[in-house]
């Protein structure tokens, strides 16, 4: 069982990565426009 | 290249012809009888030329399959100069590297796939244009350009050109202060909601080994690390509460704030204690996701506002830009700000007059109904004076600039809109004014607590005091306001009704005085047929005789009477401001003022005389129609009621609102108006001026809750002023700005259901407000009575908070239509 005490703080410390890159995505603003993204992929350009 | 239009998904019928570009019916009169494509209207006819012109018909491609409503295309013509001046640069364009520049303009008309790539093709259009990219849901797009290669004024035109009028969206540096602050509050939440999710497994961990047995070491490893996850989300997520908690102790002012800050910080504290210790309660899990669900609320709120301000900023200009100062022989566009000081200044027929001054060449007639509200066009002559927003009607006119910008008079209105603005008091929520008792209630009852306790031991005694402390933490309190508000808004939004504020729903809730404006508001704000008296058939011939022309009476009757073919008219003679002759299948006919018929001797029987008399008297235009040398009919025209005013003012009395009309117009035609109503007002005044309705409505504020509902500028400074301000459609610049509310659907019917929409949120608000206080009865006497574990905190908590979640998103606010 005291193996707890490496994987908890492994899985906090993993969960503290996802945080890390969910504010990187938020400051460099891939939340600002949740709309347009959607409606840009519908494009069929073959030009 | 292919001319075909693509109109596919149409319930159009048979015979119908569809707009090549945007599909709507196709006006019998505008169908081309060649294989050409038809259109509904000169907009589609221009957009359709430049598209394919420009080699993006596959526009129309894109369009295939998109259920969207379809509108048909808006051109201005603009020729957008202000935006190349420095003013504007400093104010709304950023440099960047490499010598270019970007900006962010805001476009009427975007709203479907097909815009977006539309738009986003610009830059094949408009040589040294790099990059368009669009915001669809705050229909933006941000523009980057090389500098010198081209201006902004040029890409604005080729927008426009596509059918995408646009108009700068908000100050740079606001933008990028807002811009900051959203992601910043997303962040917030972020962490809150990682540091909640985290927390509720190590507590599923913790609570597990209550029932199960768990050593010791264990425990404290859960318990720390759970502290390490809460840390960030207390002191960095929850810090607007902090912040806000403590500013309401400095200004004692009650705020929701204070019960959840305290809440927060107690449960807190005694988890670090706990922790330290080794012994007694943790509340991380619990405060967590109470920290989350909050910031969750107030991110839903927040969209729901700026998508409001965003669409005010999208609606019409009050003063022009540009004006055409007189050099010599020829005019030239320069921005409002450059026109000096008596210059002259030229003003064609239906523009706007830029500037405040004295007529010096030409005779046409003015719409002044943005300042006075006067729904009549007044006839103007050299030495008159004008002034600025007024519409020129008929003819150029040349004016000598006696004042511009913030002198004129209508700058001198929005000033005083900003004043009022900033003096009007605050809407104090329900919950906000509930917060200062609960926290004092609960701080006495703690206290009560702990001494009750004391006798069994200071550590026993101080953790059921601390117990009831957090478990009456108004988690459901703190949502209930903001949740009820930002569902009601959003359902609002879908209706048509922007509302800026929150706090708005619950000062409407109440009975109140609610002021209308007459013109525009409670009329439809231009000529219309009234009446007609005497013989029916005439109706067709007159309608054929008036067919083309542009006079306003003319227009009118175009649009009451329809169409009958099969006329003919011969001979047409039309005296300017009086009235006009011809033959109609060879007979002849006369219609005109009764000056006309009198020169024209034409005989006028009595009860024709009576009927014209009664007309005056309501200052309605009356119009006499002869056929082969006698009158035989009279018919009025005048500025009509909206089709719903009448039964949407019976349903707000109904409510239990007194109403009063407050108009510019002249006080004969409010008072004739005030008969035709069904209703009793508190009061219905004409001739009010613009400072005469603010004080009007500042008066009647200090005595009670006051809605004003106008569209004018004459109405801004009161729409300021009122405890709640409803901008109709249709309404100026100043109006919407200064209004809580804005409808974007013509009528009056919006406001009722404003009315209605409100008292159901305040029910919802009230329900919510009811069950969390009743949870919190429980909670705390479960918390005296020394029965709360951390497991029963752990459940009550998150379970009251769900209830008043489902509570407000199950509620009918507004009724949700397509």
């Amino acid at each position: 069982m005291s193996v707890i005490f490496l994987v908890l703080p492994l899985a906090l410390l993993l969960s503290a990565v996802a945080v890390g890159a969910f504010v990187i995505a938020t400051r460099k603003g891939q939340f600002d426009d949740l709309k347009t993204p959607a409606v840009r992929i519908l494009h069929d350009d073959d030009d | 290249m292919p001319l075909s239009p693509v109109v596919e998904g149409l319930d159009l019928d048979d015979a119908a012809v569809a707009c090549a570009h945007c599909g709507l019916h196709v006006p019998p009169g505008l169908l081309q009888d060649t294989p050409e494509p038809s259109f509904c209207c000169e907009g589609c006819r221009s957009v359709y030329t430049v598209i394919h012109g420009s080699g993006l018909h596959r526009y129309y491609h894109q369009r295939e399959g998109l259920d969207e409503p379809r509108q048909p295309a808006r051109v201005t013509q603009r020729s957008y100069l202000e935006y190349d001046s420095q003013t504007f640069e400093e104010a709304y364009c950023r440099d960047l590297q490499g010598g270019k520049q970007c900006a962010e303009l805001h476009l009427s008309g975007l709203h479907c796939a097909a815009c977006v790539w539309l738009i986003e093709r610009a830059p094949r259009v408009v040589n040294g244009l790099e990059e368009a990219r669009v915001d669809l849901e705050r229909s933006r797009v941000h523009l980057v350009w090389e500098r010198g290669a081209t201006q902004l004024s040029e890409v604005a035109r080729a927008l426009d050109a596509l059918g995408y009028p646009s108009h700068p969206p908000e100050l740079a540096r606001a933008r990028e202060a807002r811009r900051q602050e959203d992601r910043s509050l997303l962040i917030r939440m972020g962490v809150a909601g990682a540091a909640a999710g985290n927390n509720m497994l190590m507590a599923g961990a913790l609570y597990a080994g209550l029932f199960q047995g768990m050593a010791a070491e264990y425990v404290a490893l859960f318990r720390w690390g759970s502290l390490a996850v809460t840390v960030p989300a207390v002191l960095w997520s929850s810090g607007a509460f902090l912040r806000a908690a403590w500013a309401a102790l400095r200004t004692r002012t009650p705020h929701m704030d204070l019960p959840i800050s305290l809440g927060i910080l107690v449960g807190f504290g005694w988890g670090i204690w706990g922790t330290l210790q080794g012994q007694g309660e943790i509340y991380f899990d619990s405060i967590s996701v109470l920290i989350f669900l909050l910031l969750v609320g107030r991110w839903i709120q927040r969209r729901q506002q700026q998508k409001a301000r965003d669409a005010e900023r999208g609606l019409g200009s009050l003063t022009p830009a540009l004006a055409r100062l007189v050099e010599g022989e020829a005019t030239r566009e320069v921005p409002v700000e450059e026109v000096p000081l008596g210059a002259v200044v030229e003003v064609l027929a239906s523009e706007r007059v830029p500037v405040d001054g004295k007529i010096l060449d030409g005779a046409s007639s003015l719409d002044r109904s943005l300042l006075s509200g006067e729904s009549r066009p007044e006839p103007v002559a050299p030495g008159d004076l004008v002034h600025a927003g007024c519409v020129n009607l008929a003819s150029p006119l040349r004016v000598l600039v006696e004042k511009t910008g913030a002198e004129t008079r209508i700058g001198r209105i929005l000033e005083e809109v900003e004043a009022a603005t900033l003096r009007k008091a605050p809407i104090v929520r329900t919950a906000d004014r509930v917060s200062g008792y609960f926290v004092a209630t609960v701080v006495l009852l703690a206290l009560l607590t702990g001494i009750g306790w004391a006798s069994t031991g200071m550590a026993r005694a101080v953790d059921h005091a601390v117990a009831l402390l957090v478990i009456t933490c108004p988690c459901a309190l703190g949502l209930a306001t903001p949740l009820a508000v930002s569902v009601a808004m959003g359902r609002a939004a879908g209706r048509g009704i922007l509302i800026k504020g929150g706090d708005v729903l619950e000062a409407l809730a109440h009975p109140a005085l609610i002021i209308f404006d007459k013109t525009g508001t409670l009329t439809e704000g231009r000529l219309e047929m009234l009446s007609w008296e005497g013989d029916e058939t005439l109706k067709s011939l007159v309608r054929a005789a008036e067919q083309g022309s542009a006079h306003p009476v003319a227009q009118a009757m175009q649009e009451a009477i329809s169409e009958s073919p099969g006329h003919e008219v011969s001979d047409l003679v039309q005296i300017q401001g009086a009235g006009l002759e011809a033959r109609v299948d060879g007979r002849p006919l006369r219609v005109g003022s009764v000056d006309y018929m009198r020169q024209a001797d034409v005989p006028i029987p009595s009860w024709a005389e009576e009927s014209v008399a009664r007309h005056a008297e309501a200052l309605r235009t009356p119009v006499l129609v002869a056929l082969e040398g006698s009158v035989k009919a009279v018919a009025a025209f005048g500025d009509a009621l909206r089709h719903d005013a009448l039964e949407s003012l019976e349903r707000l009395h109904r409510m239990g609102h007194q109403i009063a009309i407050l108009s510019g117009d002249h006080p004969a035609v409010v008072q004739a108006l005030e008969r035709t109503l069904p209703v009793p007002l508190l009061t219905a005044r004409g001739g009010v001026s613009p400072e005469g309705k603010l004080a009007f409505v500042e008066r009647a504020a200090r005595a009670g809750s006051v809605v004003m509902v106008g569209d004018g500028v004459n109405d801004a400074a009161a729409l300021a002023a009122a405890t709640v301000g409803i901008a109709v459609k249709g309404g100026t610049e100043a109006s919407l700005a200064a209004a809580d509310v804005i409808a974007t659907q013509s009528g009056i019917t919006p406001v009722v259901e404003l009315f209605t929409g409100a008292r159901r949120c305040f029910g919802v608000i009230r329900r919510n407000i009811v069950f969390s206080v009743a949870y919190n009865l429980v909670g705390a006497s479960l918390a005296i009575a020394g029965l709360v574990g951390p497991l029963l905190a752990a459940l009550l908590m998150p379970l009251s908070s769900l209830t008043v979640v489902t509570s407000s998103y199950r509620s009918s606010t507004f009724k949700v239509t397509s």
